[in-house]
């Protein structure tokens, strides 16, 4: 079937059978490769995109339940070459390391925030609780969630300068 | 980018799967899921896509409810209807012990989109899922379906027991004066609870105990609801009303040892909340 959905602002039209999952259709079908699959059983969340705002599994959703919604992943955090306020956090706690389940914590975190959500370790090991990470660093990743809901402002250029050249090769 | 630009394709994932059907009203979801009979029901998705796509499931019909209404909490007097597709999110604010068990069912995400129905029709078959079901038997909830024969409103131990081909539309109880819930603790979100023990005091005072994890569905308790005065008694009383099992969760004899205890427990909060 064809059918329309938005994904980071633009409209596109994917062709698929009613029931793939979302996650395939955005990485196999759209190219959009952030959201990662993990167990694709809905227990890692690996695989969080927003559907119309709200946190959910895209390896558990069938493409025909999201016909018409706006679909948000990493790509659509900030305009490209930039990196949102939650991003630059991350980078500035090393709250990634293999990095595979960022895409999900970074989305699953974007509307924690984006819903009020507070600094406090405890809501956000709450709100974020479905979401593993096998290398484990959980408390750098509260780090960078709770100084994103504070708004603190982070220089790059000093304290990940590594980090930041890195992602400045791959913009270019 | 060093990658190459996209190509235009096609996901061919599932080509060969069921016969799609979305209705876009309960009527025509009624009407197309007819006698049943090798038909998925999706509901939010959250059980089936994986066995879907893992060809665990290969039903010859799926019938897509997200556009078909069914969802939505009504009031009417002390009565709470609650629809089908009602994702389990929207429980978590009702009284206990449905807060209670929503609250420790999978994480927010998957609570978003699993629904009401569907977790009363979850199966046990490689996990003890379903926690809503010994919550809504101790609340004495009655279950409203359709399928071979027409519709059918019964309690839901009883449609539980004979559930197979049915559509559910709605599942409606009696505000309770109290309610209570005992679990299995677990170290991780996703960790399925192994077993629980609802506990409710209706609005005349009569004590209603259900179990889940203590049988192939969700079960009531009855010897231990007659012997209810008694916390500890009405603790190894459960005994005779369970069919324990062992999965990769818990053994029989782990869940023996357990569910006198939680039953207490559960007895214990019921009287505190009251």
């Amino acid at each position: 079937m064809s059918l329309n959905i938005t994904v980071n602002g633009t409209s596109r039209t994917v062709n698929a059978e009613p029931l793939t999952p979302l996650l395939h259709v955005l990485r196999e079908e759209l190219d959009v490769l952030s959201p990662k699959a993990g167990c694709q059983n809905g227990g890692c969340g690996t695989c969080t995109v927003l559907v119309d705002g709200e946190p959910r599994r895209s390896c558990l959703i069938p493409i025909s339940a999201v016909e018409g919604a706006e679909i948000r992943t990493v790509e659509g955090l900030a305009p490209p070459g930039q990196l949102s306020t939650l991003q630059e956090a991350w980078i500035h706690h090393y709250a990634a390391q293999c990095g595979f389940c960022t895409s999900g914590f970074l989305m699953a975190a974007t509307a924690y925030l984006e819903n009020g959500g507070s600094d406090d370790h405890a809501e956000i090991a709450t709100a974020l609780g479905g979401h593993v990470c096998r290398c484990t660093g959980y408390v750098k990743i509260l780090d960078a969630i709770s100084a994103a809901a504070r708004g603190d402002s982070f220089d790059l250029t000093t304290t990940a300068a590594g980090l930041r050249t890195t992602i400045k090769g791959v913009d270019q | 980018m060093g990658r190459p630009a996209p190509t235009q394709k096609r996901v061919e994932s599932m080509s060969n799967g069921p016969e799609v059907l979305t209705p876009r009203s309960a009527t025509e979801a009624i009407e197309l899921f007819g006698d049943g009979g090798d038909t998925a029901i999706v509901g939010g998705g959250t059980i089936l896509v994986p066995e879907l796509r893992l060809g665990s499931a290969r039903p010859a019909r799926a019938l897509m409810l997200h556009r078909a209404g069914l969802a939505g909490v009504s009031k009417d007097g002390g009565r709470l209807t609650i629809g089908a597709m009602t994702p389990l999110n929207a429980l978590a604010s009702l009284a206990d012990p449905i807060a209670a068990c929503v609250s420790h069912i999978a994480d927010l995400e998957i609570r978003g989109q699993a629904t009401l129905g569907g977790n009363l029709c979850a199966r046990n078959t490689d996990a003890p899922r379903g926690d809503l079901q010994g919550v809504l038997i101790a609340l004495g909830a009655s279950v409203r379906s359709v399928g071979a024969g027409g519709e059918r409103t019964e309690p839901t131990e009883e449609f539980l027991a004979n559930r197979d081909d049915r559509l559910v539309l709605d599942v409606s109880f009696d505000l309770p004066s109290a309610g209570a819930y005992a679990y299995l603790d677990r170290a991780h979100t996703h960790e399925y609870t192994a077993l629980a023990v609802s506990a409710v005091r209706t609005s005349d005072g009569t004590i209603r105990l259900g179990a889940n994890g203590a049988g192939p569905h969700g079960l009531r308790l009855p010897s231990a609801e007659a012997a209810a005065a008694n916390h500890a008694a009405a603790g190894a009383a459960a005994l005779a009303d369970v069919a324990l099992f062992d999965d990769a969760i818990a053994s029989a004899w782990y869940r023996e040892k357990t569910l006198p205890v939680l039953v207490r427990r559960a007895l214990d909060q019921l009287e505190d909340a009251a």
